[in-house]
């Protein structure tokens, strides 16, 4: 019985020892925490950028992979030192309400309309607004992401942009699956509905079934990505110098090559574009 | 059928590999999910054991709660907590969001309920058995709930296990308030979301098998190391 009691004791003191060492690791480790899209996350972006900047700098980057909407949220809340999302009306906003101090463009890609191979609806081409149209009218299957996500945002705007009144025209062929790009691109995979992607998960996306590209290349489909520093006088805790450091190497020379090395199959996802 | 056996061998390959990110993965699964089932056995034992020996007002709407508690969603655990360590909330200043510590914290809310009603249960069982014995010597209830508490101690294994399994197997709430950081607070489960997102469902199936062995091993070990117990204390 009482060795029992010894061996629980020290169980304890061992487990309350580990938690509070590894807690003293974490607070010596530098770091700032950057919310960011599912996009950069799930094409591998980070995996290929980050290690160059934390080798550079000395810092480590903790992303938080979220919609852009959700991104830029966490950042109100004082979550995040960074945000690096793509959805620029939104952005601008963020800064203008105060939360963000400047916006700084850093890359592009683009989006792409996705749906099966056989395109039943006749989508096909280089121009998404006229792509879209015919979706509707064929009542073909489609998922959005519904999820307030810049990919998202981008897709409202194009359904506008192209005459269709969603909220008349909705019908059980529009899936509004409030997921996320991969979770959405698994659902249209096994709908064999058509789906509004950007081109870096898409490349990235191993489950494809059926699907294929349908629209690329469309100027309208130009998706750019900005960053901007958390507003510190809104938190005071946000990282400042070292949330400027990683924004001032994601636009310098060195970052921008970064961006413009990562490739998938020999195909570049993103195209560096900072004016400083 | 094809995909399900090309995962497991895949499984099979990664775990000979000994994959460092992946043996942390696993590493930092386990201790998140045995320090908060090791909390939540502190928090939700002994208060288990009042609600079933104890007689004060208020016992049987806690009795209900921590039963109804049971099935509280990880998701909205997960919201919660994420709100009371968010910059915003009231436990802000800590910094604790986005760290292993709060993913700790979500899981010790999610699965203390679980241990006290479970611990409820199996306490309100031996008092039957021992109420006059235990009546007749006087003594106080605080003092029959730690009695019981210990003559109980091997089936209250099973209670500590079914709020391990749960913590483990959850993902809602560790990813809101650990928020997936590679290396930093991504565990089996998150990873597996992920590698869903990606499309990689084989990937994703494999670490599925290899959790799920991680899980029947820490059972195996809790049943041999109760029998082994029972012999030689029981």
């Amino acid at each position: 019985m009482k060795s029992i009691d010894k061996i629980r004791r020290h169980l304890i003191a061992a487990t309350a020892t580990a938690a509070l060492l590894s807690a003293g690791a974490q607070a010596q480790e530098r770091f700032i925490t950057v919310a960011s899209t599912t996009s950069t996350e799930q094409s591998g972006l980070f995996g290929h950028l980050l290690p160059a900047f934390e080798k550079a700098a000395g810092i480590k980057v903790r992303v938080v992979a979220l919609g852009t909407g959700q991104a830029l949220d966490l950042a109100r809340r004082g979550d995040a030192d960074v945000v690096f999302v793509h959805d620029k009306v939104a952005e601008e906003k963020f800064v203008a309400d105060g939360w963000g101090i400047k916006r700084q463009e850093v890359m592009y890609n683009d989006f792409i309309l996705v749906g099966p191979r056989a395109d039943p609806a006749k989508a096909a081409g280089k121009d998404i607004l006229e792509g879209l149209h015919k979706i509707e009218a064929a009542k073909a299957p489609f998922v959005s992401r519904g999820d307030k996500s810049g990919t998202h945002a981008a897709e409202l705007r194009y359904w506008k942009a192209a005459g269709v009144d969603l909220d008349a025209r909705k019908g059980p062929w529009y899936r509004d699956t409030g997921s996320g790009m991969g979770p959405a691109l698994n659902t249209a995979a096994s709908m064999n509905a058509y789906i509004l992607a950007d081109r870096g998960t898409w490349l990235n996306f191993k489950n494809r079934g059926e699907l294929g590209i349908v629209v690329e290349g469309d100027t309208r489909l130009f998706n750019q990505y900005g960053v901007i520093l958390v507003n510190p006088a809104k938190h005071a805790h946000v990282k400042q110098a070292d949330g400027q450091k990683f924004i001032d190497w994601l636009v310098s020379p060195a970052g921008q090559k970064a961006i413009a090395d990562y490739k998938i199959g020999g195909e570049q996802l993103f195209f560096p574009n900072a004016t400083k | 059928m094809n995909e399900i056996s090309a995962s497991l061998g895949l499984a099979g390959e990664l775990i000979a590999a000994g994959d460092a990110r992946l043996a942390a993965i696993v590493g930092l699964s386990l201790r998140v999910s045995l320090t908060a089932t090791l909390l939540s056995c502190v928090l939700g034992m002994p208060l288990g054991a009042l609600l079933s020996v104890g007689r004060f007002p208020g016992r049987r709407t806690l009795i209900v709660l921590t039963n109804g508690f049971m099935g509280l969603p990880p998701v909205v655990v997960g919201l919660i907590v994420y709100l009371l360590l968010s910059r915003a909330g009231p436990l802000g200043s800590f910094g604790l969001l986005f760290t292993p510590a709060a993913m700790i914290v979500a899981q010790t809310v999610l699965i203390t309920p679980i241990i006290a009603a479970l611990t409820r249960q199996v306490i309100e069982d031996e008092w039957r058995e021992y109420r006059e014995q235990l009546r007749s010597l006087g003594a106080r209830r605080v003092r029959v709930a730690r009695t019981l508490l210990w003559n109980a101690r091997f089936s209250l294994t099973t209670a500590a296990l079914a709020g391990f399994g749960r913590a483990i197997a959850e993902v809602g709430a560790v990813m809101i308030v650990g928020g997936n950081i590679d290396g930093v607070t991504r565990v089996m489960t998150t990873t597996i979301a992920l590698e869903t997102s990606k499309g990689d469902l084989p990937l994703a199936l494999a670490l599925g098998a290899i959790l799920i062995g991680v899980v029947l091993a820490i059972n195996t070990g809790a049943y041999l190391f109760k029998q082994w117990a029972e012999r030689r204390w029981g």
